[in-house]
């Protein structure tokens, strides 16, 4: 489940402004990464809908995220670890 | 009946300090967990039946697995693991009704501890407002506990929970099987037991869309910011003049009313001064945390932090150190205190740390007077008056060194480890007078009670120093300088003189050691001034003109924007952080930049001149 799901997936910090995707997995950058662990506990986890809401005023960091009923801002180190692959279009 | 141990937990911005407040209202402690500067928020309720329950505000966690001090000390109470806190006997979890994707799995978490639980479906109101649906029934069914509905903010909407401490308490909570899957769990749930027509608030997504923008964002922050910074700044003064005149006028009827001796000098220099040097701090305090507190609790101030991380995090703060350090603009100590909104305990510390090199007001007396008396009246580019140049070229030095400091202490730190942020930006709510007012009744007796000791003791020990021994008849010089502190005055001149301090300084640092300001009525008294202590400045502007050399006169401005003359700073240090070893930390850092700066000042000064 921590693996790279598929070739369409891409790091959440990559994703513009305004762009809807579905989490793959978070990766971890240290072994039993806490951030990692933090970042499933709060709702990033395989299949959960996510949005970019907003991005800060200096080079888009952090991005705010909605996940789940909530929104969380995320610096671009933890929004790397996030793997997500992006919706079609018409589907949202 | 025994007393029954209930602990409230539950997510950050679940309502649940809220709730803790409507349930206990003003039978309240605040403590401190031992060893630990987490606040230890305890309550009394008695039920309509009688029954007497000792509740406890745990700190919001997201999780068992815990990743801030906050959140050790939830898990360790939640376990019965801390020393000298036991276990609680029920768990009532406070979950965000309109919030339950992430609140539930806690919930489902917490059924892990074989506690008995309760659920309050806090802040039901607003669901209902949403149109968000929860049907109780199904999920007392699904999550095995009761679950009651509470909206924290209204009188009487605790009701439901306090009539479930009446019954006998539910059977402890099953758990899930070891490794479930709790977010399939919690969605599971969410299906059959709630319907919501949207994800967010719309009011939500519209004030974000401007308060989150990149160029109207920043712009309403600068204008919020100057709004409180101006509030800080001028709203305290009158009550700050008037505190201070009071004081003078109780000094003034105590001093007359006793005969001269040692008792009168010991209350009226000693005590009676020393109380006022606490209370003197209130204005600011109140003023800083009211808007604080409003801005936390309307939702406000962790968009601020989004907006400022980035800008920040290259200093090596976060973008919670903003607020802190612009009140330190005003005065150190409620930004030192205003801290405890950082959650990252190594970026709190680094914001503590270097709050002190701000240019708080009380530096504006010293300045004033060295520039009046070293800085020629002379007109900069045709429109610039010299000194005013010079004072924000002081402001700006100090603000530059404080962030220079946060980033050599990053630097130090060396721990490749990432500082998280994964700040959560709650909804938007009207802040409730009753939580506020509770939390600024708070700030201000932490700070009468915990800091105003220390101030209070060391005053009445500089007092101690700069009155004793008392000169014999014959003595030729000023009382202070036969006292204690004129010997050690004199005694350190050695040390100072590298950086071109005279022995009236040394002396008048001594004094000065209890707050900034003093350092000008106390040289008043070592030049044998007599006149009334604010009337002292202008009276010492001819003698330390003609007497100090240009070269001194700049090496103690040097001087006064790092060294940490303040000892009510420190003692809020210590308070906040609950460690000596912090205190130790700042004095010696400050001090060393203090005396490298007046070193480098005063021997090139001395060169040019």
């Amino acid at each position: 489940m921590f693996e790279v799901a598929s070739k369409e997936s891409e790091r959440l910090a990559d994703l513009p402004l305004g762009s809807v995707a579905t989490v793959d997995c978070v990766h971890q950058s240290v072994p039993e990464d806490p951030i990692a662990k933090r970042l499933r506990d709060l709702g990033f986890v395989s299949g959960e809908p996510v949005r970019i809401v907003a991005a800060g005023p200096i080079g888009g960091d952090p991005l705010l995220v909605q996940v789940g009923f909530t929104r969380f801002a995320l610096r671009q180190g933890e929004a790397r670890r996030v793997m997500v692959h992006r919706a079609l279009p018409h589907t949202e | 009946m025994s007393t029954l141990r209930i602990a409230l937990v539950g997510n950050p911005n679940c309502g649940k300090t809220a709730l803790f407040n409507l349930l206990t209202g003003s039978r309240q402690k605040v403590a401190n967990y031992a060893g630990v500067t987490v606040e230890r928020k305890s309550g009394r309720l008695t039920t309509p039946s009688g029954r007497t329950l000792e509740v406890l505000d745990l700190p919001g966690a997201y999780s068992l697995t815990a990743a801030s001090p906050d959140e050790e000390i939830t898990r360790d109470v939640c376990l019965g693991r801390l020393s000298g806190e036991q276990q609680p006997d029920a768990i009532v979890c406070v979950a965000d009704a309109t919030n339950l994707r992430l609140h539930l799995r806690f919930v489902l978490e917490l059924r892990y501890l074989g506690l008995p639980m309760i659920l309050a479906l806090n802040m039901s109101d607003s669901a209902m407002k949403r149109d968000i649906r929860v049907d109780r029934n199904i999920l007392e069914k699904e999550l095995g506990i009761p679950v009651v509905e509470t909206v924290a903010v209204h009188r009487g909407g605790a009701s439901s929970l306090v009539s479930q401490f009446d019954r006998d308490l539910p059977e402890p909570a099953l758990a899930l099987p070891e490794g479930a899957d709790l977010h399939a769990e919690v969605n599971r749930i969410l299906e059959a037991a709630v319907s919501m027509p949207s994800r967010t608030a719309k009011m939500d997504d519209a004030i974000d869309r401007v308060v989150l923008h990149p160029v109207w964002g920043l712009a309403i922050l600068a204008l919020v910011m100057f709004f409180m910074f101006q509030a800080v700044f001028a709203w305290a003064a009158p009550f700050m003049d008037l505190i201070d005149a009071g004081i003078g006028a109780i000094g003034t009827f105590v001093g007359d009313a006793l005969p001269d001796g040692p008792l009168r000098g010991l209350l009226v220099e000693g005590i009676i001064a020393g109380v006022g040097s606490v209370i003197i701090f209130l204005p600011q305090i109140l003023i800083l945390f009211l808007f604080i507190l409003v801005l936390e609790e309307s939702g406000y101030l962790p968009r601020a932090a989004f907006l400022l991380d980035r800008m920040m995090v290259g200093a090596g703060l976060t973008g919670r150190s903003f607020i802190p350090l612009l009140s330190s603009v005003a005065c150190a100590i409620p930004g030192i205190m205003a801290a405890r909104t950082i959650q990252d305990p190594r970026d709190r510390l680094s914001t503590i740390l270097v709050a002190p090199l701000m240019t708080c007001s009380a530096r504006l007396p010293v300045y004033t007077l060295l520039i009046a008396a070293f800085v020629p009246q002379q007109t900069v580019l045709g429109v610039f008056n010299l000194g005013g140049v010079v004072l924000f070229g002081l402001y700006v030095a100090g603000t530059f060194f404080a962030l220079a400091a946060a980033y050599v202490m990053k630097r130090l730190r060396r721990t490749s480890e990432d500082h998280a942020l994964l700040l959560e930006l709650p909804s938007y709510r009207v802040p409730n007078p009753r939580d506020i007012a509770i939390g600024l009744w708070d700030r201000a007796r932490i700070f009468i009670v915990r800091v105003g000791k220390i101030i209070l003791s060391i005053t009445v020990v500089l007092w101690v120093l700069s009155s004793y021994p008392v000169p014999p008849a014959d003595w030729g010089g000023t009382a202070i300088d036969y006292s204690l502190a004129g010997r050690i005055g004199h005694s350190v001149e050695w040390i100072f003189a590298p950086i071109g301090f005279n022995w009236q300084i040394c002396i008048a640092l001594i004094p000065g050691l209890a707050a900034r300001e003093v350092a000008v009525s106390a040289l008043g008294t070592v030049y044998a001034i007599s006149a009334a202590s604010d009337d002292a400045a202008s009276q010492l502007l001819p003698i330390i003109s003609s007497q100090w050399s240009l070269a001194t006169g700049l090496s103690l401005l040097a001087w006064y924007v790092f060294a940490p003359q303040c000892l009510a700073t420190l003692a809020t240090m210590h308070r906040e952080t609950n460690s000596w070893g912090v205190v130790a930390t700042a004095l010696i850092y400050l001090f060393g930049l203090a005396y490298i700066a007046s070193f480098i000042t005063y021997q090139i000064a001395v060169a040019l001149t």
